[in-house]
Protein backbone atom coordinates (compact mmCIF):
# COMPACT_ATOMS: atom_id res chain seq x y z
CA UNK A 1 0.00 0.00 0.00
CA UNK A 2 1.47 3.35 -0.98
CA UNK A 3 0.73 6.27 1.30
CA UNK A 4 1.14 9.96 0.55
CA UNK A 5 1.26 12.47 3.40
CA UNK A 6 0.86 16.25 3.19
CA UNK A 7 3.51 18.18 5.08
CA UNK A 8 4.22 21.83 5.57
CA UNK A 9 7.52 23.43 6.40
CA UNK A 10 7.04 26.27 8.90
CA UNK A 11 9.23 28.65 10.88
CA UNK A 12 10.77 27.35 14.06
CA UNK A 13 8.33 28.00 16.96
CA UNK A 14 10.80 30.41 18.56
CA UNK A 15 10.67 32.66 15.47
CA UNK A 16 7.09 33.96 15.71
CA UNK A 17 5.19 34.90 12.59
CA UNK A 18 3.59 38.28 12.04
CA UNK A 19 1.25 39.91 9.59
CA UNK A 20 2.94 42.22 7.15
CA UNK A 21 1.65 45.78 7.68
CA UNK A 22 1.91 46.32 3.91
CA UNK A 23 0.55 43.17 2.25
CA UNK A 24 -1.33 41.69 5.23
CA UNK A 25 0.22 38.34 4.30
CA UNK A 26 1.47 36.06 7.04
CA UNK A 27 5.22 36.59 7.17
CA UNK A 28 6.85 33.40 8.27
CA UNK A 29 10.53 34.29 8.38
CA UNK A 30 12.97 31.64 7.20
CA UNK A 31 10.94 28.44 6.94
CA UNK A 32 12.91 25.78 8.63
CA UNK A 33 11.12 22.99 10.45
CA UNK A 34 8.45 20.36 9.86
CA UNK A 35 5.10 21.62 11.20
CA UNK A 36 4.61 19.84 14.51
CA UNK A 37 1.01 18.96 13.59
CA UNK A 38 2.26 17.27 10.41
CA UNK A 39 4.69 15.05 12.31
CA UNK A 40 1.59 13.16 13.55
CA UNK A 41 0.46 12.68 9.93
CA UNK A 42 3.88 11.33 8.98
CA UNK A 43 3.86 8.96 11.94
CA UNK A 44 0.37 7.63 11.11
CA UNK A 45 1.33 7.23 7.43
CA UNK A 46 4.41 5.22 8.35
CA UNK A 47 2.44 3.02 10.77
CA UNK A 48 -0.36 2.34 8.28
CA UNK A 49 2.12 1.45 5.51
CA UNK A 50 3.87 -0.94 7.92
CA UNK A 51 0.54 -2.42 9.00
CA UNK A 52 -0.48 -3.04 5.38
CA UNK A 53 2.66 -5.13 4.93
CA UNK A 54 4.94 -2.51 3.44
CA UNK A 55 4.82 0.14 0.78
CA UNK A 56 6.21 3.54 0.16
CA UNK A 57 5.44 6.73 2.10
CA UNK A 58 5.72 9.82 -0.11
CA UNK A 59 5.75 13.39 1.24
CA UNK A 60 3.71 16.01 -0.61
CA UNK A 61 4.61 19.63 0.04
CA UNK A 62 4.38 23.08 -1.50
CA UNK A 63 6.15 26.35 -0.81
CA UNK A 64 7.08 29.61 -2.50
CA UNK A 65 10.76 28.69 -1.95
CA UNK A 66 12.98 25.62 -2.08
CA UNK A 67 13.83 25.16 1.62
CA UNK A 68 13.91 21.42 2.29
CA UNK A 69 15.29 21.06 5.81
CA UNK A 70 11.83 20.38 7.26
CA UNK A 71 11.24 17.68 4.64
CA UNK A 72 14.51 16.00 5.65
CA UNK A 73 13.09 15.51 9.15
CA UNK A 74 10.15 13.53 7.76
CA UNK A 75 12.44 11.60 5.40
CA UNK A 76 14.62 10.74 8.41
CA UNK A 77 11.54 9.37 10.18
CA UNK A 78 11.15 6.88 7.33
CA UNK A 79 9.40 8.45 4.34
CA UNK A 80 10.92 7.26 1.05
CA UNK A 81 10.85 10.41 -1.04
CA UNK A 82 9.25 13.83 -1.38
CA UNK A 83 7.43 15.80 -4.06
CA UNK A 84 7.77 19.55 -3.54
CA UNK A 85 6.00 22.11 -5.67
CA UNK A 86 8.16 25.15 -5.38
CA UNK A 87 6.97 28.26 -7.13
CA UNK A 88 7.04 31.83 -5.92
CA UNK A 89 3.54 32.30 -7.35
CA UNK A 90 2.29 30.06 -4.51
CA UNK A 91 2.86 32.85 -1.98
CA UNK A 92 -0.45 33.95 -0.45
CA UNK A 93 -2.35 30.79 -1.43
CA UNK A 94 -5.67 30.27 0.33
CA UNK A 95 -7.02 26.89 1.46
CA UNK A 96 -8.64 26.05 -1.91
CA UNK A 97 -5.48 27.00 -3.83
CA UNK A 98 -3.46 24.82 -1.45
CA UNK A 99 -5.91 21.94 -1.91
CA UNK A 100 -5.68 22.22 -5.71
CA UNK A 101 -1.90 21.86 -5.62
CA UNK A 102 -1.99 18.98 -3.11
CA UNK A 103 -4.68 17.15 -5.13
CA UNK A 104 -2.53 17.43 -8.26
CA UNK A 105 0.46 16.11 -6.31
CA UNK A 106 -1.62 13.24 -4.90
CA UNK A 107 -2.63 12.24 -8.43
CA UNK A 108 1.01 12.33 -9.48
CA UNK A 109 2.08 10.23 -6.47
CA UNK A 110 -0.71 7.73 -7.24
CA UNK A 111 -1.08 6.73 -3.60
CA UNK A 112 -3.78 4.44 -2.22
CA UNK A 113 -4.13 6.62 0.86
CA UNK A 114 -3.52 10.32 1.48
CA UNK A 115 -2.86 11.38 5.08
CA UNK A 116 -2.98 14.97 6.35
CA UNK A 117 -2.98 16.72 9.70
CA UNK A 118 -6.33 18.26 10.58
CA UNK A 119 -4.90 21.76 10.49
CA UNK A 120 -1.51 23.39 10.29
CA UNK A 121 -0.07 25.10 13.35
CA UNK A 122 0.02 28.49 11.66
CA UNK A 123 -3.03 28.71 9.38
CA UNK A 124 -5.93 27.04 11.28
CA UNK A 125 -8.31 26.81 8.35
CA UNK A 126 -8.83 23.08 8.88
CA UNK A 127 -10.53 22.52 5.52
CA UNK A 128 -7.71 21.35 3.25
CA UNK A 129 -8.01 17.54 3.73
CA UNK A 130 -11.73 17.47 2.80
CA UNK A 131 -11.16 19.94 -0.05
CA UNK A 132 -8.47 17.65 -1.49
CA UNK A 133 -10.78 14.63 -1.12
CA UNK A 134 -13.58 16.41 -2.98
CA UNK A 135 -11.19 17.41 -5.79
CA UNK A 136 -10.05 13.77 -6.03
CA UNK A 137 -13.60 12.38 -5.83
CA UNK A 138 -12.57 10.35 -2.78
CA UNK A 139 -14.05 9.81 0.68
CA UNK A 140 -12.44 11.70 3.54
CA UNK A 141 -12.34 10.34 7.05
CA UNK A 142 -11.50 13.41 9.08
CA UNK A 143 -10.50 14.11 12.71
CA UNK A 144 -9.21 10.57 13.21
CA UNK A 145 -7.94 9.69 16.66
CA UNK A 146 -7.13 6.10 15.73
CA UNK A 147 -6.73 4.37 12.36
CA UNK A 148 -5.96 0.84 11.19
CA UNK A 149 -5.72 -0.70 7.75
CA UNK A 150 -5.71 -4.11 6.09
CA UNK A 151 -4.29 -2.64 2.90
CA UNK A 152 -7.61 -2.29 1.10
CA UNK A 153 -9.70 -0.34 3.63
CA UNK A 154 -9.39 1.83 6.72
CA UNK A 155 -11.04 1.39 10.10
CA UNK A 156 -11.05 4.75 11.85
CA UNK A 157 -12.21 6.20 15.15
CA UNK A 158 -13.43 9.64 14.06
CA UNK A 159 -13.97 12.34 16.67
CA UNK A 160 -17.44 13.85 16.93
CA UNK A 161 -19.06 16.49 19.11
CA UNK A 162 -20.33 13.82 21.47
CA UNK A 163 -17.48 11.31 21.41
CA UNK A 164 -16.40 9.30 18.41
CA UNK A 165 -17.73 7.10 15.63
CA UNK A 166 -16.16 4.06 14.06
CA UNK A 167 -15.91 4.47 10.28
CA UNK A 168 -15.08 1.81 7.71
CA UNK A 169 -13.74 3.21 4.45
CA UNK A 170 -12.51 1.49 1.30
CA UNK A 171 -9.36 2.85 -0.37
CA UNK A 172 -8.46 5.10 -2.09
CA UNK A 173 -9.32 7.67 0.57
CA UNK A 174 -8.12 10.74 2.46
CA UNK A 175 -7.47 10.49 6.20
CA UNK A 176 -6.98 13.52 8.46
CA UNK A 177 -5.56 13.04 11.94
CA UNK A 178 -5.64 15.31 14.95
CA UNK A 179 -2.44 16.15 16.77
CA UNK A 180 -1.49 14.10 19.79
CA UNK A 181 -3.12 10.85 18.72
CA UNK A 182 0.14 8.86 18.56
CA UNK A 183 3.66 9.14 19.91
CA UNK A 184 5.82 10.45 17.10
CA UNK A 185 9.07 8.56 16.58
CA UNK A 186 12.41 10.34 16.74
CA UNK A 187 14.54 9.91 13.64
CA UNK A 188 17.32 7.38 14.21
CA UNK A 189 20.91 8.26 13.36
CA UNK A 190 20.67 5.85 10.43
CA UNK A 191 17.47 7.58 9.34
CA UNK A 192 19.07 11.02 9.53
CA UNK A 193 22.06 9.88 7.48
CA UNK A 194 19.96 8.12 4.84
CA UNK A 195 17.55 11.09 4.55
CA UNK A 196 20.30 13.16 2.97
CA UNK A 197 20.28 10.87 -0.05
CA UNK A 198 16.53 10.39 -0.43
CA UNK A 199 15.03 12.02 -3.52
CA UNK A 200 13.23 15.36 -3.22
CA UNK A 201 11.65 16.06 -6.60
CA UNK A 202 11.16 19.80 -7.05
CA UNK A 203 8.29 20.64 -9.39
CA UNK A 204 6.88 23.81 -10.92
CA UNK A 205 3.20 24.65 -11.32
CA UNK A 206 3.55 23.77 -15.01
CA UNK A 207 4.86 20.30 -14.09
CA UNK A 208 1.59 19.53 -12.28
CA UNK A 209 -0.58 21.37 -14.82
CA UNK A 210 -1.97 23.95 -12.40
CA UNK A 211 -3.18 27.27 -13.77
CA UNK A 212 -1.17 29.92 -11.85
CA UNK A 213 -4.23 32.19 -11.70
CA UNK A 214 -5.96 29.64 -9.41
CA UNK A 215 -3.28 29.61 -6.71
CA UNK A 216 -1.22 32.06 -4.67
CA UNK A 217 -2.36 35.58 -3.98
CA UNK A 218 -3.80 35.72 -7.54
CA UNK A 219 -6.18 32.83 -6.87
CA UNK A 220 -7.09 33.71 -3.29
CA UNK A 221 -10.39 35.51 -3.69
CA UNK A 222 -10.23 36.95 -0.22
CA UNK A 223 -8.35 39.77 1.39
CA UNK A 224 -7.41 41.06 4.79
CA UNK A 225 -8.56 44.65 5.03
CA UNK A 226 -7.25 45.61 8.46
CA UNK A 227 -5.05 44.38 11.28
CA UNK A 228 -5.17 46.02 14.68
CA UNK A 229 -4.36 45.18 18.27
CA UNK A 230 -7.29 43.53 20.05
CA UNK A 231 -8.61 44.93 23.29
CA UNK A 232 -6.99 42.96 26.08
CA UNK A 233 -8.78 41.73 29.14
CA UNK A 234 -7.72 43.28 32.44
CA UNK A 235 -6.99 41.14 35.45
CA UNK A 236 -8.50 41.41 38.91
CA UNK A 237 -7.40 40.16 42.28
CA UNK A 238 -4.37 37.88 42.66
CA UNK A 239 -3.84 35.99 45.94
CA UNK A 240 -1.43 33.34 47.13
CA UNK A 241 -2.91 30.13 48.49
CA UNK A 242 -1.99 29.72 52.13
CA UNK A 243 -4.29 26.79 52.75
CA UNK A 244 -7.69 28.43 52.40
CA UNK A 245 -8.05 29.60 48.81
CA UNK A 246 -11.10 27.37 48.33
CA UNK A 247 -13.16 29.66 50.60
CA UNK A 248 -12.34 32.62 48.36
CA UNK A 249 -13.38 30.61 45.28
CA UNK A 250 -16.69 29.70 46.95
CA UNK A 251 -17.16 33.35 47.92
CA UNK A 252 -16.77 34.62 44.34
CA UNK A 253 -18.88 31.79 42.90
CA UNK A 254 -21.64 32.83 45.31
CA UNK A 255 -21.22 36.48 44.38
CA UNK A 256 -21.47 35.58 40.67
CA UNK A 257 -24.62 33.52 41.22
CA UNK A 258 -23.19 30.05 40.56
CA UNK A 259 -23.67 28.97 44.17
CA UNK A 260 -26.51 30.05 46.39
CA UNK B 1 -32.28 41.27 -2.69
CA UNK B 2 -29.44 39.57 -0.89
CA UNK B 3 -29.66 35.95 0.20
CA UNK B 4 -27.51 34.16 2.75
CA UNK B 5 -27.29 30.37 2.86
CA UNK B 6 -26.83 28.75 6.28
CA UNK B 7 -25.51 25.25 6.99
CA UNK B 8 -27.68 24.15 9.94
CA UNK B 9 -26.83 21.14 12.12
CA UNK B 10 -29.57 19.37 14.03
CA UNK B 11 -29.95 16.16 15.99
CA UNK B 12 -33.35 14.40 16.15
CA UNK B 13 -35.21 17.60 15.32
CA UNK B 14 -33.26 19.89 17.70
CA UNK B 15 -31.12 22.48 15.91
CA UNK B 16 -27.79 23.17 17.65
CA UNK B 17 -27.49 26.53 19.40
CA UNK B 18 -24.50 27.31 17.16
CA UNK B 19 -26.55 26.83 13.98
CA UNK B 20 -29.45 28.85 15.38
CA UNK B 21 -26.99 31.68 16.04
CA UNK B 22 -25.86 31.56 12.40
CA UNK B 23 -29.46 31.69 11.21
CA UNK B 24 -30.26 34.58 13.54
CA UNK B 25 -27.10 36.42 12.51
CA UNK B 26 -27.77 35.85 8.82
CA UNK B 27 -31.29 37.22 9.14
CA UNK B 28 -29.88 40.44 10.60
CA UNK B 29 -27.58 40.82 7.58
CA UNK B 30 -29.68 39.84 4.57
CA UNK B 31 -33.22 40.16 3.28
CA UNK B 32 -33.56 36.43 2.69
CA UNK B 33 -32.12 33.47 4.60
CA UNK B 34 -32.09 29.90 3.36
CA UNK B 35 -30.99 27.04 5.58
CA UNK B 36 -29.95 23.53 4.57
CA UNK B 37 -30.30 20.83 7.21
CA UNK B 38 -30.04 17.04 7.18
CA UNK B 39 -30.45 13.87 9.20
CA UNK B 40 -33.28 12.22 11.09
CA UNK B 41 -35.68 14.91 12.31
CA UNK B 42 -34.61 17.54 9.76
CA UNK B 43 -38.26 18.30 8.87
CA UNK B 44 -39.05 19.11 12.53
CA UNK B 45 -35.96 21.31 12.70
CA UNK B 46 -37.37 23.60 10.03
CA UNK B 47 -39.76 25.40 12.43
CA UNK B 48 -36.95 26.37 14.83
CA UNK B 49 -34.87 27.65 11.92
CA UNK B 50 -37.87 29.68 10.75
CA UNK B 51 -38.19 31.28 14.18
CA UNK B 52 -34.56 32.38 13.90
CA UNK B 53 -35.21 34.01 10.56
CA UNK B 54 -34.96 31.34 7.85
CA UNK B 55 -37.39 31.99 4.99
CA UNK B 56 -36.72 28.68 3.31
CA UNK B 57 -35.42 25.40 4.73
CA UNK B 58 -34.06 22.67 2.50
CA UNK B 59 -34.13 19.27 4.26
CA UNK B 60 -32.06 16.28 3.22
CA UNK B 61 -33.49 13.65 5.59
CA UNK B 62 -31.86 10.66 7.21
CA UNK B 63 -28.45 9.85 5.73
CA UNK B 64 -28.24 6.49 7.53
CA UNK B 65 -24.65 5.31 7.89
CA UNK B 66 -23.15 7.86 5.48
CA UNK B 67 -20.78 10.61 6.56
CA UNK B 68 -22.83 13.75 5.96
CA UNK B 69 -20.38 16.06 4.17
CA UNK B 70 -20.39 14.81 0.53
CA UNK B 71 -24.20 14.62 0.21
CA UNK B 72 -24.87 17.88 2.10
CA UNK B 73 -22.22 19.74 0.11
CA UNK B 74 -23.70 18.54 -3.17
CA UNK B 75 -27.14 19.88 -2.15
CA UNK B 76 -25.56 23.17 -1.04
CA UNK B 77 -23.78 23.43 -4.39
CA UNK B 78 -27.16 23.08 -6.14
CA UNK B 79 -28.61 25.81 -3.92
CA UNK B 80 -25.65 28.11 -4.61
CA UNK B 81 -26.19 27.56 -8.31
CA UNK B 82 -29.94 28.21 -8.15
CA UNK B 83 -30.09 31.05 -5.63
CA UNK B 84 -26.73 32.82 -6.06
CA UNK B 85 -26.39 33.68 -2.35
CA UNK B 86 -24.11 36.49 -1.29
CA UNK B 87 -22.32 34.09 1.08
CA UNK B 88 -22.64 30.78 2.90
CA UNK B 89 -22.36 30.56 6.71
CA UNK B 90 -21.17 27.23 8.15
CA UNK B 91 -20.59 26.42 11.83
CA UNK B 92 -16.98 25.79 12.91
CA UNK B 93 -17.73 22.22 14.00
CA UNK B 94 -16.45 18.85 12.77
CA UNK B 95 -19.30 18.43 10.27
CA UNK B 96 -19.54 22.13 9.44
CA UNK B 97 -15.89 22.35 8.41
CA UNK B 98 -16.04 19.21 6.29
CA UNK B 99 -19.21 20.39 4.56
CA UNK B 100 -17.72 23.86 3.92
CA UNK B 101 -14.55 22.25 2.56
CA UNK B 102 -16.41 19.97 0.14
CA UNK B 103 -18.69 22.79 -0.99
CA UNK B 104 -15.66 25.01 -1.55
CA UNK B 105 -13.96 22.45 -3.79
CA UNK B 106 -17.18 21.44 -5.57
CA UNK B 107 -18.43 24.95 -6.36
CA UNK B 108 -15.00 26.67 -6.52
CA UNK B 109 -15.87 28.99 -3.64
CA UNK B 110 -13.22 30.55 -1.38
CA UNK B 111 -13.39 29.88 2.38
CA UNK B 112 -12.71 32.25 5.25
CA UNK B 113 -12.42 30.25 8.48
CA UNK B 114 -12.76 31.01 12.19
CA UNK B 115 -14.83 34.18 11.97
CA UNK B 116 -15.89 35.54 15.38
CA UNK B 117 -18.14 38.26 13.94
CA UNK B 118 -19.60 39.21 10.57
CA UNK B 119 -21.00 42.61 9.78
CA UNK B 120 -22.16 44.51 6.75
CA UNK B 121 -19.80 47.25 5.67
CA UNK B 122 -20.97 49.16 2.64
CA UNK B 123 -22.49 46.59 0.32
CA UNK B 124 -20.23 43.73 1.41
CA UNK B 125 -19.74 41.41 4.36
CA UNK B 126 -16.68 41.78 6.56
CA UNK B 127 -15.58 39.09 9.02
CA UNK B 128 -13.53 39.53 12.18
CA UNK B 129 -10.85 37.07 13.31
CA UNK B 130 -8.64 36.82 16.34
CA UNK B 131 -5.08 35.91 15.45
CA UNK B 132 -1.95 35.25 17.45
CA UNK B 133 -4.00 34.12 20.41
CA UNK B 134 -6.27 37.13 20.41
CA UNK B 135 -3.52 39.73 20.45
CA UNK B 136 -4.55 41.04 17.06
CA UNK B 137 -7.86 41.56 15.34
CA UNK B 138 -8.03 40.92 11.62
CA UNK B 139 -10.88 41.94 9.34
CA UNK B 140 -11.33 40.12 6.06
CA UNK B 141 -13.69 39.91 3.12
CA UNK B 142 -14.10 38.09 -0.15
CA UNK B 143 -12.76 39.93 -3.14
CA UNK B 144 -14.53 39.89 -6.45
CA UNK B 145 -18.19 39.42 -7.12
CA UNK B 146 -18.44 35.73 -6.36
CA UNK B 147 -19.84 34.23 -3.18
CA UNK B 148 -17.67 32.72 -0.47
CA UNK B 149 -18.05 30.51 2.58
CA UNK B 150 -17.57 31.88 6.10
CA UNK B 151 -16.84 29.23 8.73
CA UNK B 152 -18.09 30.86 11.93
CA UNK B 153 -17.17 30.07 15.53
CA UNK B 154 -19.86 29.49 18.16
CA UNK B 155 -21.13 32.55 20.08
CA UNK B 156 -20.27 34.91 17.23
CA UNK B 157 -23.85 36.15 16.89
CA UNK B 158 -26.38 36.79 19.66
CA UNK B 159 -29.25 34.35 19.62
CA UNK B 160 -32.44 36.33 19.04
CA UNK B 161 -35.66 34.95 17.63
CA UNK B 162 -37.09 36.95 14.77
CA UNK B 163 -39.37 39.60 16.25
CA UNK B 164 -38.09 39.09 19.80
CA UNK B 165 -37.04 42.17 21.81
CA UNK B 166 -33.64 43.26 20.63
CA UNK B 167 -33.77 41.14 17.49
CA UNK B 168 -32.98 42.95 14.30
CA UNK B 169 -35.12 40.68 12.16
CA UNK B 170 -38.62 41.65 11.14
CA UNK B 171 -41.51 40.43 13.29
CA UNK B 172 -44.53 38.48 12.06
CA UNK B 173 -42.44 36.05 10.11
CA UNK B 174 -44.50 33.44 8.30
CA UNK B 175 -43.52 29.78 8.73
CA UNK B 176 -40.61 28.96 6.45
CA UNK B 177 -41.06 27.27 3.12
CA UNK B 178 -39.80 23.69 3.57
CA UNK B 179 -38.42 21.81 0.60
CA UNK B 180 -37.11 18.25 0.55
CA UNK B 181 -33.87 18.04 -1.44
CA UNK B 182 -33.11 15.40 -4.01
CA UNK B 183 -29.55 14.42 -3.24
CA UNK B 184 -27.92 12.29 -5.92
CA UNK B 185 -25.63 9.39 -5.02
CA UNK B 186 -21.97 10.29 -5.25
CA UNK B 187 -20.13 6.95 -5.63
CA UNK B 188 -16.58 6.69 -4.29
CA UNK B 189 -16.66 10.14 -2.65
CA UNK B 190 -19.20 8.81 -0.13
CA UNK B 191 -17.88 5.26 0.17
CA UNK B 192 -17.16 5.60 3.91
CA UNK B 193 -19.68 3.99 6.31
CA UNK B 194 -20.30 4.73 9.97
CA UNK B 195 -20.23 1.35 11.69
CA UNK B 196 -20.99 2.51 15.25
CA UNK B 197 -21.39 5.72 17.25
CA UNK B 198 -19.95 6.17 20.75
CA UNK B 199 -20.98 8.87 23.22
CA UNK B 200 -18.17 9.71 25.63
CA UNK B 201 -19.89 12.17 27.91
CA UNK B 202 -23.58 11.89 28.62
CA UNK B 203 -24.27 13.86 31.78
CA UNK B 204 -24.19 17.59 32.30
CA UNK B 205 -24.45 20.47 29.83
CA UNK B 206 -22.38 20.58 26.64
CA UNK B 207 -19.28 22.73 26.55
CA UNK B 208 -21.08 25.16 24.25
CA UNK B 209 -24.10 25.58 26.53
CA UNK B 210 -22.51 25.34 29.99
CA UNK B 211 -22.77 28.36 32.29
CA UNK B 212 -19.74 27.09 34.19
CA UNK B 213 -16.68 25.56 32.53
CA UNK B 214 -13.94 23.85 34.56
CA UNK B 215 -10.72 23.40 32.62
CA UNK B 216 -7.50 21.55 33.32
CA UNK B 217 -4.01 21.95 31.88
CA UNK B 218 -0.50 20.63 32.09
CA UNK B 219 -0.24 21.69 35.74
CA UNK B 220 -2.52 18.78 36.68
CA UNK B 221 0.61 16.68 36.33
CA UNK B 222 -1.00 13.54 34.96
CA UNK B 223 -4.01 12.02 33.19
CA UNK B 224 -5.32 10.55 36.47
CA UNK B 225 -5.89 14.05 37.90
CA UNK B 226 -8.24 15.09 35.10
CA UNK B 227 -10.97 13.19 36.99
CA UNK B 228 -10.86 16.02 39.59
CA UNK B 229 -11.64 18.56 36.88
CA UNK B 230 -14.58 16.43 35.77
CA UNK B 231 -15.77 16.04 39.36
CA UNK B 232 -15.68 19.79 40.04
CA UNK B 233 -17.55 20.42 36.77
CA UNK B 234 -20.22 17.96 37.91
CA UNK B 235 -20.50 19.59 41.34
CA UNK B 236 -20.98 23.03 39.76
CA UNK B 237 -23.38 21.81 37.08
CA UNK B 238 -20.83 22.74 34.44
CA UNK B 239 -18.79 21.12 31.69
CA UNK B 240 -15.17 19.94 31.80
CA UNK B 241 -12.65 21.43 29.38
CA UNK B 242 -8.97 21.05 28.58
CA UNK B 243 -6.00 22.89 27.15
CA UNK B 244 -4.44 21.71 23.91
CA UNK B 245 -1.35 20.52 25.79
CA UNK B 246 -3.23 17.88 27.77
CA UNK B 247 -5.41 16.85 24.82
CA UNK B 248 -2.21 16.31 22.83
CA UNK B 249 -0.86 14.35 25.79
CA UNK B 250 -3.95 12.14 25.78
CA UNK B 251 -5.21 13.16 29.26
CA UNK B 252 -8.53 14.52 27.97
CA UNK B 253 -10.62 13.96 24.82
CA UNK B 254 -10.27 16.38 21.90
CA UNK B 255 -13.98 17.20 22.21
CA UNK B 256 -13.11 18.99 25.49
CA UNK B 257 -10.39 21.18 23.96
CA UNK B 258 -10.84 24.92 24.31
CA UNK B 259 -8.71 27.28 22.27
CA UNK B 260 -7.75 28.35 18.79
CA UNK B 261 -7.89 24.79 17.45
CA UNK B 262 -10.72 23.68 19.74
CA UNK B 263 -13.92 25.23 20.99
CA UNK B 264 -14.71 28.84 21.76
CA UNK B 265 -16.68 29.15 24.99
CA UNK B 266 -18.34 32.12 26.66
CA UNK B 267 -19.57 30.79 30.01
CA UNK B 268 -20.51 32.92 33.00
CA UNK B 269 -17.57 31.46 34.91
CA UNK B 270 -14.42 29.78 33.61
CA UNK B 271 -12.27 28.03 36.21
CA UNK B 272 -8.80 27.07 35.00
CA UNK B 273 -6.55 24.69 36.93
CA UNK B 274 -2.91 24.38 35.96
CA UNK B 275 -3.33 26.22 32.65
CA UNK B 276 -0.66 28.85 32.08
CA UNK B 277 -2.77 30.51 29.38
CA UNK B 278 -0.85 30.21 26.13
CA UNK B 279 -2.35 32.55 23.55
CA UNK B 280 -3.63 29.43 21.80
CA UNK B 281 -5.87 28.79 24.82
CA UNK B 282 -6.80 32.37 25.72
CA UNK B 283 -8.47 32.97 22.37
CA UNK B 284 -11.00 30.23 23.13
CA UNK B 285 -12.14 31.49 26.54
CA UNK B 286 -11.16 35.12 27.02
CA UNK B 287 -14.76 36.27 26.60
CA UNK B 288 -15.92 34.34 29.66
CA UNK B 289 -17.77 36.71 31.97
CA UNK B 290 -15.64 35.76 34.98
CA UNK B 291 -12.36 33.85 35.17
CA UNK B 292 -10.78 32.04 38.12
CA UNK B 293 -7.26 30.70 37.54
CA UNK B 294 -5.12 28.55 39.81
CA UNK B 295 -1.45 28.17 38.93
CA UNK B 296 1.89 27.87 40.70
CA UNK B 297 3.33 30.57 38.47
CA UNK B 298 2.24 34.08 39.46
CA UNK B 299 3.40 35.34 36.06
CA UNK B 300 1.19 32.92 34.08
CA UNK B 301 -0.81 34.89 31.51
CA UNK B 302 -4.09 33.43 32.72
CA UNK B 303 -3.41 34.58 36.30
CA UNK B 304 -2.82 38.06 34.86
CA UNK B 305 -6.25 38.26 33.16
CA UNK B 306 -8.33 36.36 35.75
CA UNK B 307 -10.86 38.11 37.97
CA UNK B 308 -9.50 35.89 40.72
CA UNK B 309 -5.97 34.56 40.28
CA UNK B 310 -4.75 32.09 42.88
CA UNK B 311 -1.05 31.39 43.05
CA UNK B 312 -0.99 27.87 44.44
CA UNK B 313 -0.69 24.18 43.78
CA UNK B 314 -3.69 22.70 41.94
CA UNK B 315 -3.05 19.40 43.71
CA UNK B 316 -3.87 21.21 46.96
CA UNK B 317 -6.52 23.70 45.91
CA UNK B 318 -8.61 21.47 43.63
CA UNK B 319 -9.22 18.62 46.14
CA UNK B 320 -9.92 21.13 48.94
CA UNK B 321 -12.41 23.01 46.78
CA UNK B 322 -14.20 19.75 45.90
CA UNK B 323 -14.27 18.72 49.57
CA UNK B 324 -15.58 22.15 50.63
CA UNK B 325 -18.36 22.05 48.03
CA UNK B 326 -19.38 18.56 49.10
CA UNK B 327 -19.45 19.70 52.74
CA UNK B 328 -21.86 22.56 51.99
CA UNK B 329 -25.37 22.04 53.36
Amino acid sequence: MNVAVCVKVVPAPDAPAQLSPQTHNLERGDDSVLDEADSFGVEIALRLAEQAGGGEVVLLSMAPHTATSGLRTALAMGAARALLVSDERLAGSDALGTARVLAALARRAGADLLVAATESSDGYTGTVPAQVAELLGQPAVTYAKHAETDGSSLTVQRQTDKGYEEVLCPLPAVLSVTAGVVDVRYPSLKGILSAKNKPVEVLSLADIAIDPSLVGAAGARQEVISVEPAEQRRGGQVMTDEGGAESKVIEVLTEWGVLS
Amino acid sequence: MTTLLVVAEQHDGAVTAHSLELCSGASSLAAKVMAVTWGKGSEQAAAALGEMGAHKVVTIGDLGDLLAAPRVASVLAQQVEESSPEAVFAPATYEGRDIAARLSARAALPVIANAVAIERVGDGLVSTHLVFGGRELVRARFSGAQAGIFIVKAKSFPLGAAGAPGATTSPARAAPEVVGAQAPELGQAEAARVVSRHVERLEGPSLDDAKVVVAGGRGLGGAEHYALVEELARLLGGAPAASRAIVDAGWAPYANQVGQTGRTVKPDVYLAFGISGATQHLVGMKDARHIVAVNTDAEAPLIQVADLGIVGDVHQVLPRLIAALKARP
